[in-house]
Parts: structure tokens; sequence; C-alpha cells
């Protein structure tokens, strides 16, 4: 056997590329650059576009454009990024535009710190846009997951012709770590559905779908808007197709939510307690458990990998056995409110730290043995 | 074509708009052109030009506020065969700049219609970046402690290859927006216009008075000689079409076997230039060469030629959990800022930790096993200090061996940096 070595950037630009991902455009920002670099070197020999926006704003412009030329378009950033990157996130939700989001969280709020990690935007990133239209979150532990996470990621944005976010960290981003690339597994790639009637109507849908596409530039004239638009494409004022439209837009995700939600679990008989966690922290969570269990305090654990939509089935579902539920976040507390909200009749304890380092599974296990 | 404009939904604008002489110039510049319009997209921004999309049968796009270049940009890049015409006002100027420059400097292929009617219209006939000092505008008296700016001179600064300026009443309005079009290259062409909405209300303003605003600023009629060059789109792909390798992921054979290997943590703990990140990836490669899993974390401050470098590296014959450091096994002190950075760890440190220590460097007090090298004896320069620690680790079995640290610079390095490598490696073994 032969073990690959690289930072979760590297992995997640080759999962990227495995997905067919052919466009990137991005500012450089710490610590996200390398997702960057790796563009920079691998695209041009597969015969994609790899360039640098003026700034975060042209990065989401240039991939809007190109996604609506057909291209499977990723672009990589931290948080003072994702920031710039608010108003055209909304464009691109409001107008199904498929588009694949690296954010590399570190340290905020601002300008915050380069180069220390924290799960810093996972409320950002669900509420950075305007409207409330849901988005979808997926979350990384270490660099074999982002690596596959990509090309769920393209799948989806290409589905439901929706920004997809891949919730990175520093820790996990510019951490070097070996695994077996050779043995993974990839989802099948998703394709964009094409349209292949008669009369295009660019946002005719299913009532909880999303419209099958054609590019701008091909042989059947396309219109793409930001603002509010029936399924001809142009402006409406019309209350009933607005609020068709509107709920389509949350239908189209909320209906397949079973479906893309991607976890991890580790339920241990004899044990009361349920850890929640999700990103690098899991990592540190799973630790913990092994010496619990080891200690003959088995707990079990559910690792999150899609954050959003919030996979209230898999959490409920999961959390009913247990007396106690533990959410540990490399925050103060920011998705542990999704986790109150669905599991409103349980006893949910919380750990977050936000100080530039990791949680360690001493940590965890003093949280756990020590309630 | 006679028209590409569309029938069924008719311009909008205020009675006496230029706006609308705008629309029917671009509508014969196009037919003049006979541009394919499944191979035209028109780019629009917000405001009152951000409804040309919906007048004419071709792609179109409308965007956010400012940002119509960018769209554009992504269009033109992912499809060279399209003929990319954006419309903005004199807002989406002002919001935009950023990528008005950039285009410029770039020079892709790209024509702007820029329809500065020297107000915000839609919003009430607030001041814009274009709007006189003196004007009686939206905005009570703040464009009063403005000036306007003038993007043609603007854009000629910024390299722009193709820059013209017009009234929108000119009767050869068509003709230039057509040579705009045709000219292979970013291409600006600045149109004053009337706003009978907002602006020209308490600003008198004429067609008349618009041709002498043209005469007074200074001429601007195409191409200009100066900024001339290659299209970015094409200069792009000949540059791209060099880049021929792919690069293929790291991957490490297994080349020798350990018994009873227990899971290493490794920390260096060093300064910027002692190329300690290089010494903490021969480390993982060494690991990696025994079949084993390595994760490593670096630490260095966003200054890249000063301040402390610290690599961390597990290697473990189980997958790696937390990939923090818990209990080092070997820590590596080679500069005091190193060493400071991490000075919490020392009092941890378990006595069968084996800390080699820089006879330069200070470290607190620690219980673990502690060995002093003078690596100027050895003549051993600053900067392979922590190749060199390896040496030592490898001589002393300290989560490395021999086999591991040689298969790893192989596996590193080229033939004759390895050599050169190994000669600092033997001194030490």
């Amino acid at each position: 056997m032969a073990l690959s070595f690289m930072e979760g950037n590297e992995a997640l630009a080759r999962g990227a590329i495995a997905a067919g991902c052919d466009f990137f455009a991005g500012y450089p920002i710490t610590p996200a650059t390398t997702i960057f670099n790796n563009m920079l070197n691998m695209l041009p020999p597969k015969g994609g576009i790899c360039i640098q926006g003026e700034d975060e704003i042209a990065s989401m412009g240039y991939c809007i454009g190109a996604s609506m030329a057909g291209k499977k378009a990723l672009t990589a950033t931290s948080g003072p990024g994702i920031s710039l990157y608010s108003e055209q996130l909304s464009f691109a939700i409001g107008s199904e535009i498929p588009l694949v989001i690296a954010d590399v969280q570190r340290l905020g709020p601002s300008t915050g710190s380069a180069t220390r990690g924290a799960d810093s935007d996972i409320q950002f990133l669900r509420w950075g846009s305007t409207s409330g239209v849901p988005v979808i979150v997926l979350a990384p532990k270490d660099a074999l997951d982002c690596y596959v996470l990509a090309v769920h990621a393209f799948n989806y944005a290409e589905e439901f012709r929706c920004p997809v976010f891949i919730a990175s960290n520093k820790e996990i981003g510019m951490t070097r770590e070996s695994f077996d690339l050779d043995s993974v597994t990839l989802p099948p790639i998703v394709e964009r559905k094409m349209f292949s009637g008669d009369s295009y109507l660019p946002f005719e849908a299913e009532p909880n779908a999303a419209p099958p596409f054609l590019p701008i530039g091909g042989e059947t004239l396309v219109r793409q808007t930001s603002s509010t638009h029936g399924p001809d494409g142009y402006i409406t004022i019309d209350p009933d197709v607005i609020a068709q439209n509107q709920a389509r837009l949350r239908e189209k995700i909320h209906s397949a939510r079973k479906r893309i939600t991607l976890f991890e679990k580790d339920i241990k008989e004899n044990s009361d307690t349920l850890i929640i966690s999700y990103g690098v922290t899991a990592r540190a969570v799973e630790d913990a458990g092994k010496t619990l269990e080891s200690k003959g305090k088995p707990v079990s654990t559910l690792t999150l990998k899609t954050l959003w939509p919030v996979p209230e089935e898999l959490l409920i579902e999961t959390a009913k056995p247990f007396k106690r539920i533990v959410v540990i976040e490399m925050n103060l507390g920011q998705y542990v409110n999704e986790i109150k909200r669905v599991l409103c009749d349980k006893k949910i304890m919380f750990y977050g730290q936000m100080n530039g380092v990791l949680i360690t599974p001493a940590k965890i296990m003093e949280v756990i043995e020590n309630e | 074509m006679n028209s590409y404009l569309n029938k069924t939904r008719p311009s909008v604008y205020c009675p006496g708009c230029t706006h609308e002489k705008i629309t029917k110039g671009l509508d014969k510049a196009l037919v003049k052109l006979n541009l394919p319009a499944d191979k035209t997209v028109i780019v629009t921004d917000i405001g009152c030009s951000g409804l040309f999309d919906t007048f004419f049968n071709v792609h179109a796009l409308h965007g956010i506020h400012g940002r119509a270049l960018t769209y554009a940009s992504g269009l033109k890049l992912a499809n060279p065969e399209l003929n990319v015409i954006v419309t903005m006002g004199d807002g989406g100027l002002g919001i935009g700049g950023a990528h008005v420059l950039a285009s410029c400097r770039k020079n892709l292929d790209l024509t702007l219609i820029i329809l500065n009617n020297f107000n915000f219209g839609m919003t009430g006939g607030q001041y814009s970046a274009t709007t006189p000092t003196d004007a009686i505008v939206g905005s009570e008296f703040l464009n009063h402690a403005e000036i306007p700016l003038d993007i043609c001179a603007i854009a000629q600064s910024a390299g722009a290859t193709y820059i013209d300026r017009c009234s929108g009443h000119d009767e050869r309005l068509p003709g230039k927006i057509a040579s705009a079009i045709e000219h292979k290259g970013f291409s600006i062409i600045e149109t004053l216009g009337m706003c009978t909405g907002r602006y020209t209300k308490k600003n008198p303003l004429t067609p008349k008075a618009l041709d002498q605003m043209i005469t007074d600023l200074p001429a601007k009629n195409g191409i200009i000689e100066k900024n001339k060059r290659p299209e970015y789109g094409d200069r792009y792909r000949a540059l791209a079409k060099e880049r021929k390798t792919f690069p293929e992921a790291v991957t490490i054979e297994k080349q020798t076997d350990l018994k009873n290997y227990q899971q290493q943590e490794v920390v260096i703990l060093g300064s910027a230039g002692m190329r300690i990140v290089t010494a903490g990836d021969i480390v993982c490669y060494a690991g990696l060469c025994a079949g084993m899993n390595v994760s490593m974390k670096n630490d260095y401050n966003i200054t890249v030629l000063r301040g402390q470098s610290v690599s961390e590296i597990l290697i473990s014959p189980e997958k790696i959990g937390y990939p923090g450091i818990e209990s080092p096994s070997v820590v590596l002190a080679l500069s005091d800022e190193g060493v400071q950075r991490r000075k919490k760890i020392f009092a941890t440190l378990k006595p069968d930790t084996f800390v080699l220590k820089e006879r330069s460097v200070t470290i607190p007090e620690t219980n673990a096993d502690v060995v002093e090298i003078d690596f100027r004896k050895f003549k051993i320069k600053k900067q392979d200090w922590a190749l060199a620690s390896l040496g030592v680790m490898a001589k002393k079995e300290k989560a490395i061996n021999k086999a591991m640290l040689t298969y790893a610079l192989k596996s590193r390095f080229n033939e004759k940096v390895y050599l050169i490598a190994m000669e600092t490696i033997e001194k030490m073994i």
C-alpha cells in the first residue's frame, strides 16, 4: 500500500478536479490560498481556466458568469472573503447558479487571525444571504473528507442549481496528512440536467426541483436575472408567481434533505451519552470516545458532514435512546442552537472554544466526565 | 436581421430619456454587424441602464450593482466565441470602479457601454461619480464638495485599448458602438445623456449642451495606440497551454518494516529560514516510507522571513484522529523564538521525551532527556540545523531510524539535493 500525503486544501482541489470542475476564480487569502495555488497548477493542464479576481466580489462574478456558460466553477476563501461574497451569493442562490465555495474558516470576527483556525462561519454560511433561502453546507473533518465532499458539493450544486459550501477550517486545510487516495470510492458524478424540450423557459421547473439548464451562448437564447422573476426569467410582480418561486427555492433543497445528509456515527451499547460534533473537532471527539471506552465509560458519537440543511431526522433518530447529548464546537456555540431546536426535549450540554487552538481529546473527556 | 429588439418588451424610459436613443443605437449596431443572436450576450448593471437586457432578443444576464463586468468576464473566458456587451450607468461605474480598472488592465474582449446621465435616476436623482460639482441633484449639498471623474481619462491610464465618447444623441452612435464591438480587446464607449425624469428638471441640458460637453472634454475616438496589446483571452490561453503537466499527488510506497512502532509526536521549534517545514515534511516522508500514517501542522506568522516556525508531526501505525500534539516524544529546540512559541510544553514533557537543544537556545525547565548539540562545531549552517537534527534522531532511533530517513530524503529530493542532504546527515550519525 502507498499512502498519499497532502493538506486538506490540496485534497479539496483534487476532489474538485475529480468532480469535473473546469473553472476557478479566487482572491488570495490565508488559509484558503493553497486551494487557489493547487487549482492554478491543476486546471491549465486539464484545459480548465483558473484566474485571480481583482477582489472577492469579482471572483464570485467570474464564477457566476462561467457557470452560466456551463462550466463547473469553484472558488475558495475565508471569513473576510465570504463576507464580500454575500451579495453575489444571494444572486447565485436566488437565480439558481451552480457554484462550489470552499470556506477555509479562520478565527474571526473580521480580519481576526489569518493563521488560526475556528469554525467561525457556521451560521454565517447559512444566513449570510438575503431572503433566507436554504443553502447546502458540508463540513469535512480531514483531508480525505475534503477530497470526497468536494465531489458531493459539485454534485449537489449541479443537481439543485445552487451554491454549495464546503466549511473547511485552517486546521484541516493547512494540515498535511496521509490517506489512501487510491482506495477512495468517490460518488458517481452528477451533471446539470439539461433542457431538451421545445420552448425553453429558463426558470420553469417542477415544484420541488431546479429548472433544467441551458448555457448562455448556446443555440437557445437564455435569460438570467438577479431580479424577482417568473419562469420566463423576466421581472415579475405577480404575487402568485413570486410565491411559487420562493416556495420552490426552499422546497428543492428541503425535500431532498434526507438524501443529502452525510454523517458518520459510532453508537456504543451501554452508553447514555451522545457527543455531536463536526469538522476537525470531530477527530478529537472520536479520540476521546476511544479513551473513554477503554476506561469502561463508553460514549457514542455523531459526526455531521452535512450541516445545512439541518439533518433533522438523523438527529432525532440518533439521539432518541440517549439521556445526555453533548455538542462540541470550535466556536462559542453556533450549531448547538440548531441541535437544541431539533432535540427540544433533550438535555443538551455544550462546550465551545474560540482561542485559535484545537479542542483536545483531554478537554472533551473533562467535559464528559465532570458532568 | 432587421432588428434585435424584443417587440413584446418595448423600452420603458421616460419621454426624452437618452437611454431610448442608445437602445436604438445598440440595435442598429447589432444589425450593422449582423451578430448571431445566439453568440451574443448583453450583460446589464443595475438602474435604468440595467433594463437593456430585456429589450433585445439575445442572451441576457442581469446581475447586481456594479458587477456586470465580472459576469461578462466569466462568460467570455468560459466561451470565447461570445460577443459580450455590457451596459452600465454612472452609478455602476462608481460602485464597480475596481472592475472597470481590472477590465482595462486585462483587455479581455468585452464592450462596455457607459450610459452617463450624471445622476442616479432610479433612486431619486442622487449624485454619482460623474455629477458636476455645481449641479443641483437629489443629494442636497453633497456633490458641491466633490468633483466628477472622467472615466475615459481613467480608462486610458488603466490600459484600455479602445476608448470612445459621444453624446447619446449623436447620429454616429450606432457606427461608434459597432466599431467598439468590433475591436478585439476591451472597449469602452462613454455616452453622455439626459435623465429627463430627474437630472434635467433642475439642470438645463439639451443635445446641443451635450455636444458642447463632448467638445470641451479631451477627444476620444477609439483605439489607444499606446495601450495596444494582445487580447487577454488569447494571451491567457497561450500561456495556459504551456502548462502541460498535471501535478499528481505525492504518494510514498512503503519501503521498510517497523516492529512495535508506537505513535510518535515530534515537535520542531525553529525560526523562519531554518527550513523547519521541510524538516517536518521529511519526518512525515520517513513515517510514510515505513507505511505509517502521518500528519503535520505548521505554525508560522503571516510574515514570511521573520518569526517563529513550528512544525508538529504525528507518526502512527493507526489512523490519526486528533491532529494536535498531546504528549511529544521528540522536541527539537532550534531557536529561542520557536521555543517561546511552545514554552508551556516543556514543563509537561515526560522523562523519556527526547529533547535536542541547540547550544545557543535556552529552554524552560523540563524533566525530559535533554541532549545539547553545538551544530557550529560540526560546521553546520543554521539553515541546516533542522535537517542535521533529523540525523541525530535517526542515530538515536527517536521516532525515525536511518533507513527511514534515507528513504525519506530520496523520495523528497532529487539526486543532487539528496546527496547534499546526506552529507549533513552523515556528520551527525
